[in-house]
C-alpha cells in the first residue's frame, strides 16, 4: 500500500490539480480515437453505454404508449412518418414496425448498453485498478474491441431503414431471431445487418474478455494472489470467461443463419433434412450465460459498495466467490429451460428443471451474505448505497420469478406471456441496470474527481425505484392472466395493468432526465470528491489513487499485505 | 399410510391455494376461457392438468416466494434499523459464521426439494397422453393420482399458418380454417365475445372427452405456438415437426388462447377459439360434417353470440 501512496503523492507533485492530466497525457482527438489507456477506453465505453441506454429506453417508451390503451394507437402513424407508407399498408407497417421497436430495444440494451457499460466501462477501468496494474495486458486489442461497437451499433440502426419481410422494413423476430421467422420469414436485409452486427459485437466482446482474462490472471500486484483478489475483479474473470465460451456458439449459430439465408445452407430447414429447433438450442447455450454475463460484474460491484458504507469487509469472501464460479458453471448447463414448449422429452425437462433450480442455492449465499455483511455494520446510506440495497431487494424478487419459472410444469402456463417480462426486467433492468446507477454513482468520484449532489442523486434514486417497479409489478399479473409477450394489441380486459405499466415508463423517464440534471449539476458545481469520498468501508486500491488517477498509475507496483482482502 | 399423510397434505395446500386469490385481492368473478379486466392470477381451470398447475402455482410456488421475498425484505429492514450509522457507530469486524453459512445452503436446497416433488409430477401429467389406466393428480398434486382420464377419442392435426390456425379431425376427415374476426364482423356476428380473441370458425370438441392435438406449421412458414390457459397446455408449432398433447376438458363452453411464438405482423391477431360442447351435440356436429363441410357442422349448434 505504501507504494500506491508514493504513486498517489506523485500525481499530487507533478499534477497539480486533480482536474488536469499529467503533461504526457495525449491532447484532444487522439487521446480518444487512438486511447490505449484503460481508464479511458472506460469512459468512452461508459459514455457509449449511456447514449445506447438513452436509445433503447426511448424505443420501449414508444412501446409503452402503444400499449398503454387497447387498440393500435401510434405505429401505423409512426410507420407512416417513417416509411412512407399510407393506409392498411401503414397498419401492416406499424404491425411489424412494433416487432422491430421490441427486437431493437433487446439487441440495444443487451449488447451496447448493460454489457459496454459492465464489461466495458467498469471492468477496464477498475480491475485493473483493483489488482494494482498498470493498464490492461493487450491495450491495443483494448482499442479495436472499442471501436468495434459503434459500426456494431450502426449496423443495428441501419437495419430498422432496410427491408425485412417483403414490403416492411426493418427485423421484427426478437432478440432471439429464431428461425424460420429470421430465414424464410424476413427475407429482406434488415436481418443481414442485425446478423453482422451482432458478429462485430460479439468479436469484440471476446476480444475484450481475452484482454481482461490476462490481466487479470497475470498483472495483479506483488501479493495479490487470486484468493485476495478483490471481488469485483472477480466477477470480472468470471464474466470474461463465460464471454469467451458462449459467444463463439453465438457466432457459429448467427453464422449457419446467414448461410442459411444467402447461400442456400438447410441448416435450420427441415425442407433440407435442419432443424429450426437446433437454432434455439444453440441461440440458448450462448443466451443462458448471457444473462449472468449481464448480472455478474454487477455481484461484484454490489459487493464492494455494500461492504464501503457497512464499513465492514464483506461477509464470507470465499463462497461469495464460489458461488459466482458455481452461477458461471451452471449457468452454462441449463439453458433448454427457455425451450419447455418446444417439445422436448419428458425426460429432458425433468434435467433442465433440476439443474435450473440449482442456481438458486448459490444465488441465495449471495442474497444473504449481501445482507450479513451490512449485520453488525456501521451503514450510511449513501446514494450507492441506496441502489445496491433496492437491488438486493428487486433482485430477490427477480430471482423467486425464476424459480417459479424454472418449473417446466409451472412454465407451461406462463411461458411466452408478460410473467417472463416481468421476470427478466427485474433481475436485468432492476438489476443489472440498478448495479450500473450504484457502480457510477459509486465511482464517479473516483473518475471524474468530482462529486454529485447527493440529494438530488438519491431523488433520482427514489424516482427510478417508483417507476421501474409500477411498469415491471403489474406485469406479472398480466403474465398470469394469460398475456402473450410482443404483442402490439391485447383484449380488453388486459387494459388496466397495460395502463398502470405505460404510468410507471413515465415516471422512469422522468428519473432519467433526473440522472441527467445531476451530472450537469456535478459539472457545472465542480466539488472536488478528494481521493476516498467514501471513508475508511472503502478498502479497495482504487481509493489509494487521486481521483481521477494519473494518466498512468502504479508505475511502481503496490504489494499486498498478506490479510488484505 | 404414506399415501393418506400425502393425501391430507395435498388437501391442506388445496385449501391454502382457495386463500390465495383472497389474498391477492379482488377479482371479477372469474370466467374460464378468457381474462376479464383487471386480473391478476390465472385463468380458472377447466381440465385435470390446469387444476394441478393453478395448485402448483398458488399454493406452492406462490407460498414460497412470497415467503423468500418477505424475509429478505424483513432481514434488509431489521439491518437498515439495527445497524445504521447512528444505532450502531461501531462496526463490527466478523466475516465469518460457518454454521450460518451452511444453513442458508442447506435450507434452500430442501426447500428446492420441496418444491420440485409436485413440480415433476405436474410436469409428467402434463407430458404423458392418457392410456386410460394412468391416474392424474388433479388439483391434489401431492398424491400419487387419482383422477382418471379416459385415452383419446379425438385427434385433431393443429397447423399454425401466417396468420391463422388450421384444424384437422385426423380420423373423421372434417377440415377447415380459424380466423381472427375483424372488429366489424364481431360486432355483426358475435357482439358477446371479446375483440381480439373471437373468431370465425371455433375448433368443436365434446365435454369430458381426451382430446390428443397434434400440433405443427406450415412446412414453409414459421413458428407459431398453440395455447388455450384454461386447458393448461401450450406447445410450439413448429414447421418439420409434430409435437403432441392433449386436454379433457370438464365444462362446456368456449375457450380462447392465443398465439405464443413471434411470427410476425399480425402474432397478436391470430387467437385460438376452443368451443367445448354437450357429446350429443357433438355427434349430431360430426354427423352434418359428412363430407367435411364444416359451416353444415357448425350450423347444428347454436350460434355463438
Amino acid at each position: 500500500m505504501a507504494h500506491a501512496e508514493a504513486a498517489h503523492l506523485e500525481a499530487e507533485a507533478t499534477g497539480h490539480d486533480h482536474l488536469t492530466r499529467d503533461p504526457d497525457t495525449p491532447r484532444g482527438w487522439r487521446r480518444w480515437v487512438y486511447s490505449t489507456n484503460h481508464k479511458d477506453i472506460g469512459i468512452m465505453y461508459l459514455v457509449f453505454s449511456i447514449f445506447a441506454g438513452v436509445v433503447g429506453a426511448i424505443l420501449s417508451g414508444f412501446m409503452r404508449m402503444e400499449l398503454q390503451e387497447p387498440g393500435i394507437q401510434i405505429f401505423h402513424g409512426l410507420a407512416a412518418m417513417a416509411y412512407g407508407v399510407e393506409g392498411d399498408s401503414a397498419l401492416d407497417a406499424g404491425k411489424h414496425m412494433f416487432n422491430v421497436f421490441t427486437t431493437a430495444h433487446a439487441l440495444i440494451m443487451v449488447f451496447f448498453a448493460v454489457m459496454p457499460a459492465t464489461m466495458g466501462g467498469f471492468a477496464n477501468y477498475f480491475a485493473p485498478l483493483q489488482i494494482g496494474a498498470p493498464d490492461t495486458a493487450f491495450p491495443r486489442i483494448n482499442n479495436i474491441a472499442f471501436w468495434l461497437l459503434p459500426p456494431a451499433f450502426l449496423l443495428t440502426v441501419l437495419s430498422l431503414f432496410f427491408e425485412g419481410p417483403a414490403g416492411m422494413y426493418g427485423s421484427g423476430g426478437g432478440w432471439t431471431i429464431y428461425p424460420p421467422f429470421a430465414t424464410s420469414g424476413q427475407p429482406g436485409p434488415a436481418m443481414d445487418f442485425v446478423i453482422l452486427s451482432l458478429h462485430i459485437a460479439g468479436a469484440s466482446s471476446i476480444l475484450g474478455a481475452i484482454n481482461l482474462i490476462t490481466t487479470i490472471l497475470n498483472m495483479r500486484a506483488p501479493g495479490m494472489t487470486l484468493h485476495k483478489m478483490p471481488l469485483f475483479a472477480w466477477s470480472v474473470l468470471v464474466t470474461a470467461f463465460l464471454l469467451l465460451l458462449a459467444l463463439p456458439v453465438l457466432a457459429g449459430a448467427i453464422t449457419m443463419l446467414l448461410t442459411d439465408r444467402n447461400f442456400g445452407t438447410t441448416f435450420f430447414n427441415p425442407a433440407g433434412g435442419g432443424d429450426p429447433i437446433l437454432f434455439q438450442h444453440l441461440f440458448w447455450f450462448f443466451g443462458h450465460p448471457e444473462v449472468y454475463i449481464m448480472i455478474l460484474p454487477g455481484f461484484g460491484i454490489i459487493s464492494h459498495i455494500v461492504a464501503t458504507f457497512s464499513r465492514k469487509p464483506v461477509f464470507g469472501y470465499l463462497a461469495m466467490v464460489y458461488a459466482m464460479v458455481a452461477i458461471g458453471f451452471i449457468g452454462f448447463v441449463v439453458w433448454a429451460h427457455h425451450m419447455y414448449t418446444t417439445g422436448l422429452s419428458l425426460d429432458v425437462q425433468r434435467y433442465f428443471v433440476a439443474a435450473t433450480m440449482v442456481i438458486a442455492v448459490p444465488t441465495g449465499v449471495k442474497i444473504f451474505s449481501w445482507i450479513a455483511t451490512m449485520w453488525g455494520g456501521s451503514i450510511t446510506f449513501r446514494t450507492p448505497m441506496l441502489w445496491a440495497i433496492g437491488f438486493i431487494f428487486l433482485f430477490t424478487v427477480g430471482g423467486v420469478t425464476g424459480v417459479v419459472l424454472a418449473n417446466a410444469g409451472a412454465d407451461r402456463a406462463l411461458h411466452d406471456t408478460y410473467y417472463v417480462v416481468a421476470h427478466f426486467h427485474y433481475v436485468l433492468s432492476l438489476g443489472a441496470v440498478f448495479t450500473m446507477f450504484a457502480g457510477w454513482y459509486y465511482w464517479y468520484p473516483k473518475m471524474f474527481g468530482l462529486m454529485y449532489n447527493e440529494t438530488l442523486a438519491n431523488i433520482h434514486f427514489w424516482v427510478m425505484f417508483v417507476g421501474v417497479n409500477l411498469i415491471f409489478f403489474p406485469q406479472h399479473f398480466l403474465g398470469l392472466a394469460g398475456m402473450p409477450r410482443r404483442y402490439i394489441d391485447y383484449p380488453d380486459a388486459f387494459a388496466l395493468w397495460n395502463r398502470v405499466s405505460s404510468i410507471g415508463y413515465y415516471i422512469t423517464f422522468v428519473s432519467l432526465l433526473i440522472f441527467f440534471w445531476v451530472m450537469i449539476e456535478a459539472v457545472l458545481k465542480k466539488r472536488r470528491a478528494g481521493d476516498n469520498p467514501w471513508g475508511d468501508g472503502a478498502t479497495t486500491l482504487e481509493w489509494t489513487l487521486s481521483s481521477p488517477p494519473p494518466f498512468h498509475q502504479f508505475s511502481t507496483l503496490p504489494r499486498i499485505k498478506s490479510d488484505a482482502h | 399410510m404414506t399415501a393418506s399423510i400425502l393425501r391430507r397434505m395435498g388437501a391442506l395446500l388445496a385449501a391454502a391455494a382457495g386463500l390465495a386469490p383472497v389474498l391477492a385481492g379482488a377479482q371479477e368473478q372469474a370466467t374460464a376461457g378468457h381474462p376479464v379486466p383487471g386480473q391478476i392470477g390465472l385463468q380458472p381451470s377447466v381440465t385435470p392438468i390446469m387444476d394441478s398447475i393453478i395448485v402448483f402455482h398458488d399454493g406452492v410456488l406462490m407460498w414460497t416466494i412470497s415467503a423468500i421475498v418477505l424475509l429478505v425484505l424483513a432481514l434488509l429492514v431489521i439491518v437498515m434499523v439495527r445497524f445504521n450509522a447512528r444505532a450502531n457507530p461501531v462496526p463490527a469486524r466478523f466475516t465469518h459464521n460457518t454454521l450460518i453459512e451452511v444453513a442458508w445452503t442447506v435450507v434452500p436446497i430442501l426447500v428446492l426439494i420441496v418444491i420440485a416433488i409436485p413440480s415433476f409430477g405436474v410436469l409428467a401429467d402434463q407430458m404423458t397422453t392418457p392410456d386410460g389406466e394412468r391416474r392424474y393428480l388433479g388439483s391434489n398434486i401431492f398424491s400419487f393420482g387419482e383422477v382418471e382420464v379416459p385415452a383419446p377419442e379425438l385427434t385433431v392435426k393443429v397447423t399454425g399458418e401466417q396468420w391463422f390456425w388450421s384444424y384437422e379431425y385426423v380420423d373423421e376427415g372434417l377440415r377447415f380454417d380459424q380466423y381472427i374476426l375483424s372488429e366489424a364482423d364481431r360486432e355483426a356476428q358475435k357482439p358477446n365475445q371479446p375483440r381480439l380473441l373471437a373468431v370465425d370458425n371455433e375448433l368443436v370438441v365434446p365435454v369430458d372427452t381426451t382430446v390428443r392435438l397434434l400440433v405443427t406449421a406450415a412446412p414453409t412458414g414459421v413458428i407459431h405456438a398453440f395455447a388455450v390457459p384454461s386447458f393448461g397446455i401450450k406447445v410450439d408449432a413448429v414447421p418439420g415437426r409434430l409435437n403432441e398433447t392433449w386436454f379433457n376438458a370438464r365444462e362446456t363452453g368456449i375457450y380462447y388462447g392465443q398465439c405464443s411464438e413471434l411470427c410476425g405482423k399480425d402474432h397478436a391477431f391470430m387467437p385460438i377459439a376452443v368451443r367445448v360442447v354437450e357429446r350429443t351435440e357433438y355427434e349430431a356436429f360430426m354427423a352434418a360434417a359428412e363430407g367435411g363441410d364444416y359451416t353444415a357442422a357448425n350450423a347444428t349448434l347454436a350460434a355463438v353470440q
